[in-house]
């Protein structure tokens, strides 16, 4: 396989393909809802989900190729593609990835056609236009988990933000207007003092060889690895950026409501992969750009609190939502709190721990906003109060449902063991409080994920109107079928990707310990 | 080559875009005037001027790329000049090609209106080329006259007169303030020479003359109410409302670039040595203008008056490139001017299409479901609304425009950092309400009685269409736009650029 590739020269092509490829399909998109004479509904063009389909499953099966011709023992950038951008202030088109950004670009490509397959018949109006922003959505997620180049991934960064704004507020629920314009307002105000930050940072930078000033990440890596009162603010703005997104604790309040008004595959995606990039954008930017600020004591304790605080208020609120849908998205809070317990704990195992929390909850929670989206067809109603049951009816929703709840709760032989596991063996290391009360989430989510599944599965038939649902048909077994492969191949047999993932997550503790403060005089010793 | 200033004739062919439009424009009120007020001379005569105004254009980008020069005297010879003059040019092509247009829907059939577009344009290209306060007060009188009268050239229209009337009344009153400010500094100076009048202001000389600095707060009073900056801004929202809404785009973009370019010349080239007299005070003029235009703007029902606040938050970024004092800034200035003319004039050009006729759809909810209809009319309007706000790809150009204006703040030789934070933090706030017209357009349903939107004219939809396209294709790619305006600075600058930013103190 690693031959073949060498040959036909995949490294040097394959990430722009990748953000090309989308583009290219919502072109066609466009260019067919321009030639046909229809309105754009669902009965009168067909053709545009599969046209989207076959889009994305072409992206998969490009990027796949990564998975082999990635090389586990390095830390240097893998299948780089840079070309010049403007010249005139030092920004370029500058790709590439390393063991953290391989595994968020799979879990997108392998999420977006499953997505799309979840929207099959749910999305009846203006079809062509909602598929062809989730390719466009497409390409500025793969976007941000590829960039070097600092003013590309804020531009990349930024422009995911119209695509879900519209589809949660053209396709999303009842309060959709709200929830999209609360979603957009919130990450842009961490967004642009973050952008202030980068040109701050672009300031000091300099081109190693030309001398001019660059936005190239390398050189800037390089140059902001100062402790300095500034370097405080700097991680400020960028913190801000990435917390709403992540979303920590406070800044997490914007979340239930863009999930819930959603529809299906927006919800996946915000879950699945969205959540992600602020987590990404710590392991990539904030932390390694100032490891000086975000190891300091009292920041790194404050960020820890929230962490775990969001893991058990997450839970928490999680276990009285009636809504499965608002239930979702709060433990989505929890375990992004476990994420970020294994980031700042910085240890070997619970940074890989943390990766694969993320790679999981894309899995799980996807898998879980996907089932609720299924039974909303047949039912029109979240309710948790509105099933019981319906496990003798639809035996079939009621098996994935379970398997994927207890992939959810990380049930050892499924895949949310591994990385909950990791995180909590790592952080105990370092912060053993903290791993304690983290544990206690684990707990808390078996209990809200049982007793949620309890209530619509099992408990008593009393409702005529669930006597007769439909199981699922072919269609959604498909996507089911892909999402617990996944599940139980990543529960047993996770050592290829933590082999992919060890050599940068190593790289990525090492540098950010190496750029801590070492006198604790220093801590407070910012100038006036 | 170099012209020699003091030879009335090199001083006449280094005038020679200028002259041509003006010439051209007496001989097309001649035109106008010799034919019946229908609506085919009507075009006829804005067809022509169009023509003139790209004959000009063209000789300015010959003057501009034959790198032509000049010694000190009434009028520069710069980049500067030039990339002004053909901003306010197509500005100008944009205005006339709308006014077709709307005399047509609006049987608003007024040949003179064209040729009176072209002489205040006259106005404005020497306001970017006066290297002397003479030539400022010309240029800004010749502009505004002309404006005054356009702005109540719907006469049956109450509200287009009292419009009139009160930039008429205001402006007279603000041109006193510019004027009793140039008497002052040629008091104190001893010149009206831009030049000369910067070697005599310097920060010694500014706290032995209380003449001096009484001079520059008056000329910043009176440029303050031509920019429309906060608190001089009252006449602006009653007046963009009232005027027909060709001249109100005309008004927000290309009245405000050619007094922000002369406001730009004299701060950079008289005063740039007195930073410190000033600076404080336009410093709070740009963070007043942004917060207050991007505050009252949230709380606007009709689209017209709400961009008409919206020009005013603009102003303020816009002062942000004048308060830096650097050629960065100068840079950042024309830049910006670009994006925000060509999301300007297209938000306009679409206000224009739905509120037609009698301009009476302009509120917010005659935007509601226009995506249903028009898709890609709404598209455009997205683009100009995400522009505005600044945000990449979707808003093109308007992106850089702010990271350009951003930078200028960072990079001065005072980095100005809080500015800079000032500027992003009224950007959330304008998101308010340009999201809340790309919210009523997608997201909300059309009202059952809700007119179907006339036809789009020809020329309208293509200034929409090449706006759209520009903003979009500048937007993934601007390099040639920055290099443009990182020449398009005035040829003698008196600021040093500064160094960048080497220490990491923050300010």
């Amino acid at each position: 396989m690693h031959a073949f590739l060498t040959q036909i020269g995949y490294d040097a092509w394959v990430l722009p393909a990748l953000l090309i490829i989308p583009l290219v399909g919502a072109a066609l998109l466009l260019v067919q809802g321009a030639l046909a004479s229809d309105d754009g509904t669902l009965a009168a063009a067909p053709s545009a989900r599969w046209i989207a389909f076959v889009v994305f499953t072409l992206e998969f099966l490009v990027s796949i190729g990564l998975w082999w011709s990635f090389d586990p023992a390095t830390t240097a950038w893998q299948a780089r593609v840079t070309t010049s951008w403007i010249p005139d202030w030092g920004a370029r088109f500058d790709v590439g990835i390393d063991g953290i950004s391989l595994f968020m670009i799979l879990l997108t490509t392998f999420l977006m056609p499953l997505a799309v397959l979840g929207s099959w018949t749910s999305i009846r109006d203006k079809v062509r236009t909602y598929y062809a922003l989730l390719l466009i959505l497409t390409t500025g997620m793969l976007g941000v988990f590829m960039s070097l180049d600092m003013l590309l991934f804020y531009v990349m960064w930024e422009i995911m933000l119209v695509p879900m704004y519209f589809i949660i507020g053209v396709w999303g629920g009842e309060r959709r207007i709200y929830a999209s314009l609360k979603f957009f307002i919130y990450t842009m105000v961490g967004s642009l003092l973050m952008l202030v930050a980068i040109l701050y940072l672009w300031q000091v930078t300099k081109n190693p060889v030309t001398g001019q000033p660059s936005f190239a990440y390398d050189d800037m890596v390089a140059h902001a690895a100062v402790y300095s009162r500034a370097a405080l603010w700097l991680f400020g703005a960028f913190f801000l950026a990435f917390a709403v997104k992540v979303p920590m604790f406070p800044f997490h309040t914007w979340l239930p409501d863009a999930h819930v008004e959603a529809p299906t595959a927006g919800s996946v995606i915000l879950a699945g992969i969205m959540l992600k990039l602020g987590t990404y954008g710590f392991l990539r930017f904030a932390m390694p750009l100032f490891p000086g600020a975000a190891t300091t004591p009292w920041v790194r304790t404050t960020i820890l609190t929230l962490a775990v605080i969001g893991i058990i208020y997450g839970a928490l609120v999680a276990m009285v939502q009636p809504d499965f849908k608002k239930l979702v998205a709060y433990s989505s809070v929890s375990h992004l709190g476990f994420v970020m317990l294994g980031i700042f704990a910085l240890t070997l195992q619970s940074v890989q721990g943390a990766l694969m929390v993320m790679i999981n909850h894309g899995i799980s929670t996807g898998a879980l906003f996907l089932l609720i989206g299924m039974i909303y067809e047949r039912r029109h109603t979240r309710m948790l109060d509105a099933y019981g049951g319906i496990a003798r009816v639809v035996p079939m929703f009621a098996v994935l449902l379970t398997l994927v709840s207890l992939s959810s709760i990380g049930l050892p032989g499924t895949n949310g063991f591994v990385g909950e596991f990791l995180v909590l063996l790592g952080s105990f290391k370092t912060h053993p409080w903290f791993a304690f009360f983290a544990a206690t989430g684990v707990i808390f989510a078996a209990a809200y994920l049982l007793w949620a599944i309890q209530r619509i599965l099992f408990n008593r038939l009393d409702k005529p109107e669930n006597e007769h649902i439909p199981d699922l048909n072919r269609r959604e077994v498909a996507i089911m079928a892909a999402l617990a492969a996944m599940i139980i191949w990543i529960g047993i047999y996770p050592a290829p990707i933590l082999t992919r993932m060890e050599a940068s997550a190593n790289k990525f503790v090492t540098d950010v310990q190496a750029g801590a403060p070492r006198a604790p005089g220093l801590v407070m010793g910012g100038r006036r | 080559m170099t012209y020699d200033l003091s030879v009335p004739a090199q001083l006449m062919s280094a005038l020679t875009p200028d002259l041509v439009l003006m010439g051209g424009a007496m001989v097309l009120l001649l035109v106008a005037a010799w034919g019946k007020e229908t609506e085919g001379h009507a075009r006829l005569v804005g067809i022509l001027s169009v023509a003139l105004c790209v004959i000009t254009g063209a000789l300015v980008v010959w003057m501009a790329a034959s790198g032509a020069t000049a010694t000190r005297g009434m009028i520069a010879v710069d980049n500067f000049r030039w990339a002004t003059d053909l901003i306010v040019l197509v500005a100008t092509i944009i205005t006339i090609v709308m006014a077709i247009d709307y005399s047509r829907v609006e049987r608003l059939i007024i040949p003179e209106a064209h040729v009176l577009v072209l002489l205040a344009s006259s106005g404005m290209m020497l306001l970017a080329a006066a290297r002397d306060l003479v030539m400022v007060f010309l240029g800004i009188e010749l502009m505004s006259i002309a404006v005054y009268v356009l702005a109540g050239l719907d006469r049956r229209n109450a509200r287009s007169a009292e419009a009139a009337l009160k930039y008429f009344l205001l402006g007279a009153f603000s041109t006193g303030f510019l004027l009793y400010g140039m008497a002052l500094l040629y008091g104190a100076a001893g010149s009206t020479d831009l030049a000369v009048i910067g070697s005599k202001v310097t920060g010694a000389a500014i706290t032995r003359s209380p003449m001096l600095l009484a001079g520059i707060a008056l000329l910043l009073v009176g440029f303050g109410f031509k920019v429309a900056a906060v608190p001089f801004h009252m006449w602006t929202p009653d007046v963009y409302e009232g005027a027909p809404t060709p001249v109100t785009a005309y008004m927000a973009v290309a009245v405000k670039a050619a007094a922000f370019a002369a406001f730009l010349r004299v701060w950079v080239e008289s005063f740039g040595g007195a930073a410190a007299a000033w600076h404080a005070a336009l410093w709070w003029l740009a963070v007043v203008t942004m917060v207050v235009g991007n505050v009252v703007a949230l709380a606007q029902r009709s689209v017209k008056r709400m961009l008409a606040y919206s020009s005013i938050a603009h102003a303020g970024y816009l002062l942000v490139a004048v308060v830096v004092n650097s050629t960065l800034g100068t840079s950042a200035f024309i830049f910006y001017l670009v994006s925000y003319m060509l999301a300007t004039m297209g938000a306009f050009a679409v206000v224009m299409v739905v509120g037609e006729p009698g301009e009476r759809n302009q509120e917010l909810r005659d935007f509601a479901g226009l995506w249903r209809v028009r898709p890609w009319l709404a598209t455009a309007m997205a683009v100009f609304m995400l522009a505005l706000l600044g945000f990449p790809i979707a808003g093109g150009m308007g992106f850089f425009a702010k990271w350009y204006v951003i930078q200028a703040a960072l990079g001065a030789y005072q980095p100005q950092t809080r500015l800079a934070v000032v500027v992003v933090l009224a950007s959330v706030v304008s998101a308010g309400y340009y999201l809340a017209v790309v919210m009523y357009m997608f997201m909300r349903p059309r009202a059952e009685d809700a007119p179907a939107p006339r036809r789009i004219g020809l020329g309208t939809g293509l200034v929409i269409g090449a706006a759209t396209v520009a903003l979009l294709v500048f937007g993934i790619y601007p390099t040639g736009f920055v290099r443009i305006a990182t020449h398009s600075r005035p040829s003698i600058a008196a600021a040093p650029s500064g160094p960048p930013l080497t220490s990491a103190s923050d300010r």
